[in-house]
């Protein structure tokens, strides 16, 4: 089997899964319990709080656990707008987002907040310049992905955070869930206000996620019930999933400091591998994007069907994002970035790991051609 | 940077005499248990210095764990390397370049050991000074004031060579002064209190009072993990004795009159930390006690509670402001712990008013109608001892 669609998910390490059984069993005790079964769980969540801290450069009092990216990007973009709502009705974002933020803007759009949706270049990228003119004295909120899910295109986070810093009743959050572990990002140098993490993009498990909020920066509760994660997201705190969580980021973190030049020879094998085919479109631009996600389009090919004759290869891959791909529509992203609806219907993503091998590329890369030239005589 | 070794240098140690090999054992002992999960590093102690001898051993985690013992003054990543000139010096400036940026001073303090060495310190300053001068450019000698110090050790067997110079935790190594009871409340200063303790030599076991159910699970774990924190200065090692001390309590809240139960609480607390330490050999307790901070730290308080033994009580604390007390265990780490709000055996059961200025004549009147002797001996009987040691944070460890 070869897994090459790691920006779905991950395969958890299975360190993380050994820690998730210990603790999930062990030590299942409620934080919030008087007992000594509760202070144990409270002490492994306060080890777990300390190290995601310590790895993002942050401060503990800074991180609160979620169930996942969607909820951290609809507690960021939600709790931001509602909480600030006296200042401005005014937010901002890109064409090119993940579903999560975008039907998050969509739904407060619909609760009668001006949104702004900025186009992207032919790379997919978002103009410091256009974040500049949308801004007005009623914004409130900026919310900007740092890498694209579907094409894997850096977004310029540091800049508009430079930006931004003339702008202090801004808020700016940055959905960083394909970026963590690939694209190093400091939150503290790009003034990011908000941050979105989810752990099963990074080995972890699903169900678990990350959202950082800047000291002093105020956002209103989505969840309200028993005041955990001080009172930002009442619920239960998954222990064992958040330890989970806080191993899969250091072995991440590890691994992108071993193994990035790795990635990007992979990367690299198999861009030049595929680019022999004349059918191939390279979507991912070959400047400024991530090391795990390789966009094309196969000229005349049911993008679907590709999916699927590779599947029977035991080699995985997908159409465009996990969420959006059972909708049969062509990449918002590959559309907003100007690619005819035809070619963007006919759009594959690969995504890495640092699992991944050249060996692995080789195989793929020759899978590719066979299965082009396979469906070329059925369809000739 | 790529050394071999780990050289130490002795603080207070290097003022003692003819007893000097006593506190280098103990220092070599502190750091063999500290590193005792690491296979091959070696701990050669001498009567000047110390080495490590990493023998492939990870030294940045070895540098880590011996950042905080205490008798180390400092001590400084070396390399070994052959007697031959050229190698000598190649080796220096491999050494020199990882540290070394642009716009920053040096200086070599070369040492000839081995007195048959062709050339004596001043021509090995000159030549190292030269070899450094030549292949780095712009680089400024400062004799008096360097960035960077290399300093090159001509001994018999071999050469050293170290540039960078790192402070130790200081202190006596702990065990040197013998040993202590620590009476560990879950407060901000009793942590403090062993802390300084064990930086001044002493091996200290704690002791803490634990009257369940009106003191919690999660109070008697808060004291489970400040004396974890504790355990860090100590290669992972700690003694903590948990007393049953409901029954006591409860006795004295019956017996007492209310505004002179705190006092008699804390006189019998200290009989049977007396007794445990006895029982195990120390010579002192240590307390974290504050002139004037509360009802039971007055000069009064402390002439009637002092008064049930002769065993002397060393307050580390006594002169200190509560906000120093504070930042040392922010650095130490405990301040976090100690302010989760469990009641602990000095938060239970406070009187309203307690006395400020109690009578020693007075509290042993009120004593004197019950018989507390069979509870004290009970409770040291029922003492549980808990061993902290660095397998069970290993197995914390490894879930992360």
């Amino acid at each position: 089997m070869i897994y090459f669609d790691n920006s779905a998910t991950t395969k958890p390490y299975k360190e993380v899964v050994d820690s998730f059984i210990k603790v999930t069993t062990e030590y299942f005790g409620n934080p919030s319990s008087l007992h000594r079964l509760g202070g144990e769980a409270e002490k492994l969540l306060n080890i777990a709080r300390k190290q995601v801290a310590e790895l993002l450069e942050v401060k503990p009092s800074e991180l609160i656990f979620t169930s996942g990216g969607t909820e951290s990007n609809n507690l960021a973009v939600k709790g931001a707008a509602l909480m600030h709502r006296n200042r401005g009705n005014h937010i901002v974002t890109t064409a090119i987002e993940h579903a999560s933020i975008q039907e998050t803007f969509h739904q407060l759009e619909e609760l009668g907040f001006r949104v702004t949706y900025l186009p992207v270049d032919k790379e997919g990228r978002v103009q410091v310049k256009d974040v500049e003119q949308a801004l007005s004295e009623d914004t409130i909120l900026v919310s900007v992905m740092h890498v694209n899910n579907e094409v894997g295109t850096i977004q310029p986070i540091e800049k508009i955070g430079h930006l931004l810093k003339n702008y202090p009743k801004i808020l700016f959050h940055v959905d960083n869930i394909q970026g963590i572990g690939k694209v190093p990002l400091n939150l503290q140098a790009c003034s990011i206000d908000l941050c979105s993490f989810s752990a099963h993009k990074f080995h972890g498990l699903k169900g678990t996620g990350l959202l950082y909020v800047r000291d002093g920066v105020k956002i209103s509760p989505l969840l309200t019930g028993g005041n955990q994660e001080r009172k930002h997201r009442s619920g239960t705190e998954n222990v064992a999933g958040i330890v989970a969580l806080a191993k899969a980021l250091r072995l991440t973190l590890e691994n992108e400091k071993k193994l990035l030049t790795h990635l990007q020879q992979v990367k690299k094998t198999i861009i030049q591998g595929i680019s022999e085919l004349e059918e191939v479109i390279i979507h991912t631009p070959a400047q400024g994007s991530a090391p795990h996600i390789i966009n094309f389009s196969l000229k005349g090919f049911k993008a679907e069907v590709f999916v699927h004759a590779l599947g029977e290869k035991d080699i995985f891959v997908s159409t465009t994002s996990a969420c959006s791909s059972k909708k049969q529509s062509a990449s918002s992203t590959l559309m907003a970035m100007g690619v005819n609806e035809e070619v963007a219907k006919s759009a594959v993503r690969i995504s890495l790991s640092y699992e991944n091998t050249t060996e692995e590329a080789l195989v793929v890369v020759k899978a590719i051609k066979e299965t082009v030239n396979q469906l070329k005589e059925v369809m000739n | 940077m790529n050394y071999d070794r780990i050289l130490i240098r002795y603080g207070e140690i290097s003022t003692k005499g003819r007893n000097r090999h006593k506190f280098v054992e103990k220092l070599k002992k502190s750091i063999q248990l500290a590193l005792s999960d690491f296979p091959n590093a070696k701990v050669q102690g001498q009567r000047e210095r110390m080495y490590i001898v990493l023998n492939g051993d990870n030294g940045e985690e070895i540098i880590e764990r011996i950042r905080g013992i205490f008798g180390i003054q400092s001590f400084s990543p070396a390399v070994k390397t052959s007697k031959d000139l050229e190698e000598m010096k190649n080796a220096a400036l491999t050494l020199f370049r990882e540290v070394y940026t642009e716009g920053k001073s040096f200086k070599i303090t070369a040492k000839r050991a081995d007195k048959t060495y062709e050339l004596d310190t001043n021509e090995l300053n000159q030549e190292f000074g030269a070899h450094l001068l030549k292949n780095i450019p712009n680089l400024r000698v400062d004799v008096k004031n360097p960035d960077i110090d290399l300093r090159v050790e001509v001994r018999s067997e071999a050469t050293y060579l170290s540039c960078e110079n790192i402070q130790g935790a200081g202190g006596l190594p702990i065990g040197s002064s013998g040993k202590a009871m620590l009476m560990l409340s879950g407060g901000i200063d009793s942590p403090v209190a062993g802390y300084l303790s064990m930086k001044r030599g002493l091996e200290v076991e704690a002791v803490h009072f634990f009257s369940p159910p009106f003191t919690s699970e999660r109070s008697k774990q808060k004291v489970i993990e400040l004396a974890e924190k504790l355990a860090k200065a100590n290669g992972g090692y700690f003694t903590l004795h948990i007393v049953p001390f409901t029954a006591t309590q409860q006795a004295i809240q019956k017996q007492i009159p209310e505004n002179y139960t705190m006092t008699t609480t804390r006189r019998m607390m200290l009989k049977i930390t007396d007794h445990l330490r006895a029982k195990h050999e120390g010579l002192a307790i240590v307390t974290g006690e504050s002139l004037g901070q509360v009802a039971s730290q007055t000069l009064e308080s402390m002439y009637a509670i002092n008064d049930v033994t002769s065993t002397p009580i060393l307050r580390p604390l006594v002169m200190m402001d509560k906000t120093d007390i504070i930042k040392i265990a922010k650095e130490i780490d405990t301040h976090d712990i100690s302010i989760q709000p469990y009641e602990d055996c000095c938060t239970v059961f406070v009187p309203a008013s307690p006395k400020t200025k109690p009578k020693k004549e007075k509290v042993e009147y009120y004593e004197s109608f019950f018989d507390f002797e069979p509870l004290i001996q009970a409770a040291v009987q029922n003492t549980e001892t808990i061993r902290i040691s660095p397998r069970q944070e290993a197995e914390i460890e490894e879930l992360f």
